[in-house]
């Protein structure tokens, strides 16, 4: 059960206007994993990201070939809603992205555009996804000041905590940690591992190490395309691929 | 050396140059003030401010033009606002930079362009005569409205733009619609934009005299109903000067204009900031 495949993604190519950002991408993403991908800048990791909960629809001139299953059902279907799978499917960025509203409603955001108003169950939503996030002690005295107040690393686990405030399915992480010192990276690392539990987690690292610390399996991609898929341990020590062995050694990158 | 000489040499000049042309833009701006309120200033008393007005404004007070002036400029800012703002977000966020977008932007630049006694004969055929609605608040209204319409668009246009993508990101990622993105994250942040163009559209609105003389009439009889026509402190100062009634309350209603605008800005500020403080 464990072992169980939550997303797949079946031949799937993406196009910028002409100019292509993935090809023939083939994987299979388990449920209650950690599951990471590589590579260098302008691989396609972003792209692959926002396409699994259709973050790509904002952007005009895109268009895309294969299809995405989750949970064997396709996300492009027509007759599935895009929010719907977006509240499944969530996603922190790269960058803290606060709205310059308070700590509260931020967590709240996802809830209230949910349909919730009750003020007992917000609170209780807030306080559950802030401790998820391991950030409740750190500000629960203040919950109703402005967001931007926090320092970097605590507006990030603010995102976090504003995506499990959903409880989502997925999470989708594109370089989580890429602005933050390395206190704030491990807290965030150490709060992905006791999120594994609940959550399937597609993790873009912020650099090899990151994928090496806390992913099960690993993807490697160059050029849009998917070089290689295994085990972390083993895409890191044993890679099938001489250009994978090339970036994991730093030869290039 | 010399290079260097001349390069100081014109940074000095500058310098004088640029403080010369603030110094007399606020000079300008100081005399007019201190003229209008000078000679208005001992003609306030309440009576004047509660009084209406006797022999053609020659004597009582103003109150029928106070009155007149809030109901024309708080009609004219309903009906536009929801226009504009409406615009704005149908063109940052429902169409692309397209055919479509670009004609609505350019004719909205031509109309900001438009002096306002084209809109008040536009005004005094369409609404006046032809919608028969004759000289009324109604009219005058509507004309105002389609006078600041464009200077709304084009604020609450740049205060939607200068909205981080992210927030739209966040927003559609949270599993927001596009109409729940715009009503509680584009909106809100975009509120402070908008409420500048608004504060502008009252200013024009306040003082507006030509467009309002042709689609409200000049009556000085106190309005019942937005059908009523009705006389603005504008329109009223400019009767009393041109007309040669009574030049000190000409310079009474003008101290009242200036002072309304003035406080109306005040407030509006003192708001404005308030709004951004709690949220950030």
């Amino acid at each position: 059960m464990s072992e169980s495949v939550k997303i797949s993604i079946k031949d799937f190519s993406f196009y910028y206007e002409e100019q292509p950002a993935l090809l023939h991408i083939n994987m299979e993403i388990p449920s209650n994993k950690i599951f990471s991908i590589f590579g260098p800048a302008r691989s396609g990791k972003t792209t692959l990201l926002k396409s699994l909960n259709r973050l790509t629809d904002l952007i005009f001139g895109v268009r895309h070939t294969g299809t995405i299953l989750l949970d064997g059902r396709d996300i492009y279907d027509e007759k599935h809603s895009v929010t719907q799978l977006r509240r499944r499917v969530g996603m922190v960025f790269d960058l803290p992205t606060p709205l310059p509203i308070s700590i509260f409603d931020n967590i709240a955001y996802g809830p209230r555009l949910n349909g919730i108003t009750q003020k007992k169950r917000l609170n209780e939503i807030v306080e559950k996804a802030l401790r998820s996030a391991v950030l409740w002690e750190e500000v629960k005295d203040r919950l109703h000041t402005s967001a931007l107040r926090l320092s970097g690393g605590q507006q990030q686990r603010l995102c976090i905590a504003r995506v499990l405030a959903l409880e989502p399915e997925v999470l989708l992480l594109d370089e989580p940690c890429s602005g933050l010192d390395p206190i704030s990276t491990a807290n965030i690392e150490e709060t992905l591992l006791q999120l594994k539990k609940d959550y399937t987690i597609v993790l873009v690292p912020h650099n090899i190490q990151q994928a090496s610390r806390v992913a099960d399996r690993t993807a490697f991609l160059l050029n849009g395309e998917l070089i290689e898929e295994g085990p972390t341990y083993e895409i890191f020590t044993r890679p099938k691929d001489k250009r994978t062995e090339d970036y994991v050694t730093g030869r290039f990158g | 050396m010399r290079f260097y000489q001349s390069r100081y040499l014109t940074q000095g000049l500058a310098k004088i140059l640029i403080w010369v042309a603030s110094l007399f833009s606020i000079a300008v701006m100081i005399l007019i003030l201190i003229q209008i309120l000078s000679e208005g200033i001992p003609v306030i008393s309440l009576n004047f401010l509660l009084d209406h007005p006797r022999s053609m404004g020659r004597e009582g007070g103003i109150f029928s033009t106070i009155i007149g002036t809030a109901a024309l400029t708080g009609l004219a800012i309903i009906f536009a606002t929801p226009l504009g703002v409406g615009t704005a977000i149908f063109l940052r966020e429902y169409t692309r930079e397209s055919r479509v977008s670009r004609i609505i932007r350019f004719g909205t630049d031509c109309l900001a362009g438009i002096p306002s006694i084209i809109f008040g004969l536009f005004g005094f055929i369409f609404f006046v005569i032809y919608l028969n609605l004759g000289w009324s608040i109604l009219s005058g209204g509507l004309t105002l409205a389609s006078m600041i319409l464009p200077t709304i668009i084009c604020t609450a246009e740049e205060a939607i733009k200068a909205i981080p993508y992210s927030y739209r990101e966040v927003s559609y990622s949270l599993g927001g619609t596009k109409w729940q993105t715009i009503t509680r994250t584009i909106l809100p942040n975009a509120l402070p934009g908008i409420f500048t163009g608004v504060i502008l559209s009252v200013g024009r609105s306040i003082g507006e005299t030509a467009a309002v003389i042709l689609t409200a009439g000049s009556s000085l009889v106190m309005p019942t109903s937005i059908f009523s026509p009705i006389r603005t402190m504008a329109v009223h100062f400019y009767i009393l000067a041109r007309e040669g009634v009574s030049m000190e309350m000409a310079y009474g209603t003008g101290a009242v204009l200036i002072i309304m605008v003035l406080l109306v800005n005040t407030i509006a500020n003192l708001l404005l900031n308030r709004y951004i403080r709690q949220r950030t």
